[in-house]
């Protein structure tokens, strides 16, 4: 009798379930089982949402059904009794445009599954011939692990997945050209890349996502060996010559803009040239290519700190009401000008409304952007470096057939990183080169090493993708064998031009009187707190003295010589004197501000600070 | 000697602090790679940083026993001391359980295991006598004891756990007396996990010149400031060559001695040696601005600014390396 009451409460636990929607509590349901199966047909009939997904714990008894948002999921052939639902004739109605993915959805044949679906419910086949009656679900292509740019990543299944990580995220940061209407879109920032290439190794998802159409990247002579000193550490060496005929070159937008806005009382910006008597007024020299109505002439070349629209701000504050009716107005100068580091072109001009109604004004500065020293390269394996060199053409090696490499990259950069995928890339694009066709690098499922090596000793080069290479400054033989190939090179959008900064002397902080932070303020670079720990450690005190005061805040004050507080000067009566003891006998003191600013935080706290002087020196 | 003196003005502390926190950063990277693997003695940062704590009790805290020199080479000698020191408590061997009915306790002794400790059921008796003051009748029965205990029900529960406390045998604190071979000298020590040098003082036949822990703290109680001192500087020292890492004993000579300076093992940080600097402006550009300022100003006192961080803030040269020296006008 014990024995029959345990089973019944074993199969209780079993069948029935908790059902849960969306996380809401809603019932029990007698046979879990039952249930899921009846929920899953019914979507794939379409008689509930295809964005429904369901999940089953037999451990806990639990049911979860999801259709709200946010989920991340992946499309699956439906496979019933060891079958998959597509068939070849669905593949050829794909093909010939009679069938569309949606359709797909909607039979059923293909389904989205969630995570918690996937691992509670599903078994899924990588390819067809593993399955077994017992799969539910069949991958459509197993490169389909990774996500939509690693994807178009050729030979990936040879890299470790660090760099694909890295390689995916750099590829988002390429210039090539990123929209075909570049011309009449007023971007706040954009790049352009000239002559884009698609590249020549290639994947099955990299056409099917029709990237081909926009490039991002050129297809780039690589030569694996240092040359002097100046590939070191991931830097690169490239042909100045290649740069010359337009390898890498991209153009820059960058887009100012303003409006004309109404304020409280009636008063208005207004957008003119400003004229001398407008407080604020700059040096005539800035605005003299404004035109009449204010805003710049398009083909002017600008250089930072040229005023790019005009415009005349009401005062910030009333000031002075008008006593006798109307005065003329004190108007303040509030023009765009060109940024630090901008210098250009103007490309456009556009005038529109803005949402609010008020007069709209966008300026577009055009830039071109020759590759140069210190620009950011990188191919599709995560191996990014920045130009070390521009080398003359003649000083570079060059092989038996006259071929010059664009580019040069260290060999140290490979082993450690294990980005095999980059090695055989080069050699498929040296193949693809050869027989003028594009080379298939889908991961799993691409041309084999062994066939691209064996079409490129077809070709007459050696299979190994070495070549022997004749130094460009003697003419003599290099010793050892150069892997080269043609491989997919992106420039990435960390160009020099748009980051070099420098300061000498500039803008202080109105609260501590310390340099600015910040390109964008003129700024210094921190002079950090482990910085001066070193100079410390140097024994250095003058040269400390020097950055933490003479070069930062340093401020004289006036300290009483009686009390030791701070003093004031009375302009008036030309006279230093202690607001406290009002004391004369006043001292002018060297020390920093933000000292100053700590002695006034300390009499905030009620407490009051006393400085006793002593001789200089001693 | 003299030619190799450090030079006055020589800013030793910076460097001493950089040449450990140097290396300190790169453990950070290691020492959390070996995630995973059951650690035995914390080493590497977290054992670093437990130990410029100052921490009264370490993460895993080790006695080394050494017995006098006639026995340092018996292995035999050592283990008997080693299953004499290590410590069994009542619980360990026996389990309890309350009868609040009849208001006793029952204690279940596991024979077989506490045989393998030396002990039997009439040592356990014993020293529930001797270590439980107020103490009802007590009737055994081969593997179990009955204690009656006339109590209210929440004083049974107290004695329960001074009952379960009771120690059977070896020094208490002191757990997994293990002897270790040294291959190097060819002698045997225990090495007991805890501590407790009080109680191992009184061990016969134990050289206690050589007596050790790796706990500073315990080593500054029993052996003075000096010794602890030279613990402190050593646990250091073997953690850095530990990691492989390269640091000159001067450095780490320098923080031991400022940690020990003051006459007692202070850490580096807010409540040691940051904290009891003779500035206020140095005190309060490190932690708890506000606490010395106010503190300072109540007993009205000045700051010589003789100090390196105090010369910074306010502006001036400081007194180090080349601000050390002055011209005077004669």
């Amino acid at each position: 009798m014990m024995a029959t009451h345990k089973t019944k409460v074993h199969k209780e636990k079993t069948t029935r379930a908790v059902v849960f929607l969306n996380g809401l509590y809603m019932g029990f349901h007698e046979n879990g089982d039952e249930l899921v199966k009846e929920v899953i047909a019914k979507r794939r009939t379409g008689e509930l949402t295809s964005n429904l997904n369901i999940s089953y714990q037999p451990s806990t008894g639990e049911i979860h059904i999801n259709t709200s948002g946010g989920r991340i999921r992946r499309p699956y052939i439906v496979v019933k009794n060891g079958k998959p639902l597509l068939t070849k004739e669905h593949i050829e109605k794909l093909k010939s445009n009679e069938l569309a993915w949606n359709d797909l959805l909607a039979k059923g044949i293909i389904e989205n599954l969630d995570a918690e679906e996937e691992g509670s419910l599903s078994l899924i086949a990588m390819t067809e011939d593993e399955l077994t009656p017992g799969h539910t679900h069949l991958e459509i292509d197993n490169s389909s692990i990774t996500g939509v740019v690693v994807s178009t990543f050729p030979y990936s299944d040879h890299n470790s997945s660090p760099r694909l990580t890295m390689a995916s995220s750099m590829t988002k940061q390429s210039l090539g050209l990123y929209s075909v209407n570049f011309n009449y879109r007023q971007d706040s920032r954009g790049h352009v890349q000239f002559y884009p290439q698609a590249p020549l190794v290639q994947t099955s998802s990299y056409k099917a996502l029709n990237f081909d159409k926009r490039p991002a990247g050129q297809n780039f002579v690589v030569a694996v060996m240092s040359y002097y000193g100046y590939n070191m550490s991931d830097a690169l060496v490239i042909n100045k010559n290649s740069i010359d005929r337009a390898l890498g070159r991209s153009v820059f937008y960058k887009t100012y803009e303003t409006e004309e806005r109404r304020y409280p009382g009636g008063q208005k910006d207004k957008l003119m040239a400003p004229t001398p008597n407008i407080v604020g007024y700059r040096e005539e020299e800035l605005y003299k290519n404004l035109d009449e109505d204010g805003i710049i002439l398009p083909e002017v070349s600008i250089k930072p700190r040229d005023v790019l629209i005009g415009k005349v701000s009401p005062p910030r504050f009333m000031e002075e009401v008008a006593t006798f009716g109307i005065t003329e107005e004190k108007r303040r100068e509030n023009s765009v000008t060109a940024k630090g580091g901008d210098y250009g072109i103007v490309d456009s001009v556009m005038l529109s409304e803005s949402l609010a109604g008020n007069k709209l004004v966008k300026v577009k500065l055009r830039s071109l952007k020759v590759p140069e020293l210190g620009d950011k390269f990188a191919s599709r394996h995560g191996q990014k470096g920045v130009l070390g060199y521009l080398c003359p053409q003649e000083d570079l090696p060059f092989t038996a057939s006259g071929i010059v490499p664009d580019l040069m990259v260290n060999p140290h950069a490979i082993p450690s990183r294990t980005t095999a995928g980059h090695i055989i890339e080069m050699l498929g694009g040296k193949v693809g080169c050869m027989s003028g066709r594009n080379i298939n690098g889908t991961m799993f499922s691409g041309e084999k090493e062994e066939d691209l090596r064996a079409e490129l000793k077809k070709y007459g080069f050696e299979e190994t993708g070495e070549e022997i290479l004749y130094d460009g400054i003697t003419g003599a033989k290099l010793k050892a064998k150069i892997f080269i190939g043609v491989i997919y090179y992106q420039r990435l959008h960390h160009l020099v031009s748009n980051k070099i900064h420098v300061r000498s002397r500039g803008p202080v902080q109105l609260l501590t009187h310390q340099p600015t932070e910040g390109k964008a303020r003129e700024g210094g670079l921190r002079f950090g707190e482990m910085e001066r720990d070193c100079l410390i450690g140097y024994g250095a005190s003058q040269v400390i003295k020097e950055r933490l005061l003479e070069q930062s805040d340093k401020t004289v004050a006036l300290v009483c010589a009686n009390c030791g507080s701070l003093g004031v000067h009375d302009y008036v009566k030309r006279r230093d004197y202690c607001p406290v003891c009002k004391g004369t006998r006043m001292e002018r003191i060297e020390m920093s501000y933000a000292f100053k600013l700590l002695l006034d935080e300390i009499k905030s706290l009620g407490i009051f600070p006393r400085l006793k002087l002593g001789e200089k020196g001693k | 000697m003299v030619k190799k003196l450090i030079d006055s003005g020589e800013a030793v502390g910076i460097v001493a602090a950089q040449s450990l926190g140097e290396p300190g950063t790169q453990m950070t990277m290691r020492t959390f790679h070996y995630a995973g693997v059951a650690e035995q003695v914390p080493t590497g940062l977290p054992r670093l940083i437990e130990l410029v704590d100052a921490r009264r009790e370490p993460a895993q805290p080790l006695t080394d026993i050494y017995l006098i020199p006639r026995y340092v080479k018996d292995k035999k000698k050592n283990e008997e001391v080693a299953i004499a020191l290590e410590h069994v408590s009542l619980s360990d061997v026996c389990t309890v359980t309350e009868n609040f009915v009849r208001k006793e306790l029952r204690i279940k002794v596991d024979l077989k295991f506490a045989q393998s400790k030396g002990i039997t059921v009439k040592n356990i008796i014993s020293m529930l006598r001797l270590q439980l003051d107020k103490i009802g009748k007590i009737k055994s029965k081969r593997d179990q004891i009955l204690l009656h205990v006339d109590t209210t029900y929440a004083k049974l529960r107290k004695i329960t756990l001074k009952v379960k406390a009771v120690s059977l045998k070896g020094v208490k604190g002191l757990n997994r007396a293990t002897v270790v071979h040294s291959e190097k000298t060819g002698e045997y020590f225990i090495r007991a996990g805890g501590f407790n040098m009080h109680d191992v003082k009184k061990v016969d036949d134990l050289d206690y010149g050589r007596l050790y822990s790796n706990n500073v703290r315990e080593i500054e109680k029993h052996f003075g400031i000096e010794a602890a001192r030279n613990a402190m500087l050593k646990e250091i020292k073997q953690v850095m060559d530990l990691q492989g890492l390269l640091v000159d004993v001067r450095h780490l000579m320098l923080i031991s001695d400022a940690m020990c300076a003051r006459g007692s093992v202070e850490p580096v940080g807010r409540h040691g040696l940051s904290g009891r600097k003779s500035s206020v402006l140095a005190r309060a550009a490190f932690e708890e601005t506000v606490k010395h300022l106010v503190n300072a100003s109540i007993e009205g006192q000045e700051d010589p600014l003789n100090g390196v961080t105090e010369n910074i803030i306010i502006g001036q040269t400081v007194k180090l390396g080349t601000g050390k020296v002055r011209l005077v006008m004669r």
